[in-house]
């Protein structure tokens, strides 16, 4: 399995000088769906950041395709990359169809090429393209939103998809049936993902792997099957969550 | 004779100084906000400027319009007696209002939808004009309404400094005691504020349209 993503002994200091992320290396390997599991203020979003450059490391390296993360151009690097947050983010004077075409748009795709691939994402996440494809952000549920950032991430077909707390927002009901469904896409598609969540169950249900991160540093990464067996306080503290 | 005789007899004179005072407002409107919008925007780039650029700008609005007339004779190039002196008076005016919106309507954008721009490989030009403005231009357009309806009242004493403007009418009433002419000048400027307060909403509304419901 070739390696997509790769950490090495990454360090990230935020400007007040605070050391958010701390020694993490860490490598996803191909169509993985890595699931960073760990409490808020842990370091996640943190790594998500580096990733699309958002944030650069202050130490260590990051190599995306197998090119240091500061040789890629961040812009170029950035429509190869979906990225999903749990405001979602929509563009509120943009209808449906332009926030999910926006970056086949700016790489400036033919517009029924746009249009077409717009429509196939909108199946994709089970919206009816020719109901939701007129609407604006605030005429949507939240799960349907969440489903249009979801089809926006997808657009340009990004090798990379990552994924901070998407569902967090959602009522439970909602949340389980896009969990399965965002399961199931990942089976198809076969991208490769790190999905950021402090929910333990979310972890067990997405992950092909997870990492558990506490107060900046990576403390594992291991099969969601031994998870429960990992000797960490802050792994049992999470195991306990699940009874 | 009552105000509204006086105005149809001197018709042609009260159309005159309406049309002179429409043109001062519109030409220092307009150059306030070629120069506070880009001003703005560049602030919300910048943040260090914000704070020297919006204290400047209200040290001005803190000066008493008469005075600062009378400041700017002395000075060479924008000074003088003039049109020039009171179109330099009520753009410095109607910077505060137009700076401090655009700022804050940029400033203001939901943190959210700016993070997800350039996450998805946006370049700062990209966010700038397909988001950060549109989503601002309500409140950018709020600030120019104020600066214009400002713009108005202040520009009748422009005629203070030779400039012309309904404010001739007034400046003559009150030396005078005619409080006929001093409501000849009054109450078209009065109107004028209100009727570019509404042009200026309803052209807001069909620039917005649909997105800023």
């Amino acid at each position: 399995m070739k390696n997509i993503i790769e950490f090495n002994n990454v360090e990230y200091r935020a400007s007040s000088g605070r050391v958010l992320l701390n020694n993490v290396s860490l490598s996803i390997g191909e169509g993985e769906m890595l699931v960073l599991l760990g409490r808020s203020g842990s370091g996640k979003t943190t790594t998500l950041k580096l990733v699309n450059r958002l944030l650069e490391p202050s130490k260590g390296e990051i190599a995306i395709e197998g090119k240091n993360s500061r040789e890629w151009d961040p812009i170029h690097l950035r429509r190869r990359i979906g990225y999903v947050i749990q405001d979602v983010g929509l563009f509120p004077h943009f209808t449906v169809e332009r926030n999910v075409g926006l970056v086949p748009s700016l790489e400036e795709w033919a517009p029924e090429r746009v249009s077409a691939r717009v429509r196939q994402m909108l199946e994709l996440v089970g919206l009816d393209p020719a109901v939701f494809g007129k609407r604006y952000p605030r005429e949507l549920s939240g799960g349907q939103r969440q489903r249009v950032g979801v089809a926006r991430a997808l657009a340009a077909n990004p090798p990379i998809l990552l994924l901070d707390e998407p569902f967090g927002a959602l009522d439970p009901i909602t949340r389980s049936e896009i969990q399965q469904e965002f399961r199931s896409l990942h089976r198809q598609l076969r991208k490769t993902m790190i999905f950021v969540t402090h929910d333990i169950r979310e972890a067990f249900l997405l992950g092909t792997r997870i990492g558990l991160m506490k107060e900046g540093e990576l403390i594992a990464v291991v099969d969601p099957s031994e998870f429960t067996r990992l000797d960490h306080p802050e792994a049992r503290a999470f195991s306990r969550s699940l009874q | 004779m009552t105000v509204l005789q006086f105005m149809l007899s001197n018709f042609s004179e009260v159309l005159r100084l309406t049309l002179e005072h429409v043109g001062l407002v519109a030409v220092s409107t307009i150059i306030a906000i070629v120069i506070g919008v880009p001003l703005g925007i560049v602030m919300t780039r910048r943040p260090a400027l914000s704070k020297p650029v919006i204290t400047f700008a209200n040290v001005i609005q803190t000066v008493p319009s008469l005075a600062l007339f009378g400041f700017l004779i002395p000075i060479p190039v924008v000074g003088g007696i003039g049109a020039r002196t009171a179109i330099v008076a009520l753009l410095l005016y109607s910077l505060l209002p137009i700076i401090r919106n655009t700022f804050t309507g940029i400033s203001g954008v939901d943190p959210a939808v700016r993070e997800a721009g350039r996450g998805m490989g946006m370049t700062d030009a990209q966010l700038l004009w397909q988001v950060e403005l549109p989503l601002a231009m309500g409140v950018i357009f709020a600030g120019i309404r104020v600066a214009t309806v400002v713009a108005v009242g202040v520009a009748t004493i422009a005629a203070a400094v030779g400039a012309g403007g309904l404010g001739m009418f007034i400046f003559r009433g009150v030396s005078m005691l005619d409080n006929r002419l001093i409501l000849a000048g009054a109450i078209p400027a009065a109107l004028l504020a209100l009727v570019a307060d509404f042009g200026l909403g309803a052209i807001e509304k069909r620039l917005l349209g649909e997105a800023s419901k």
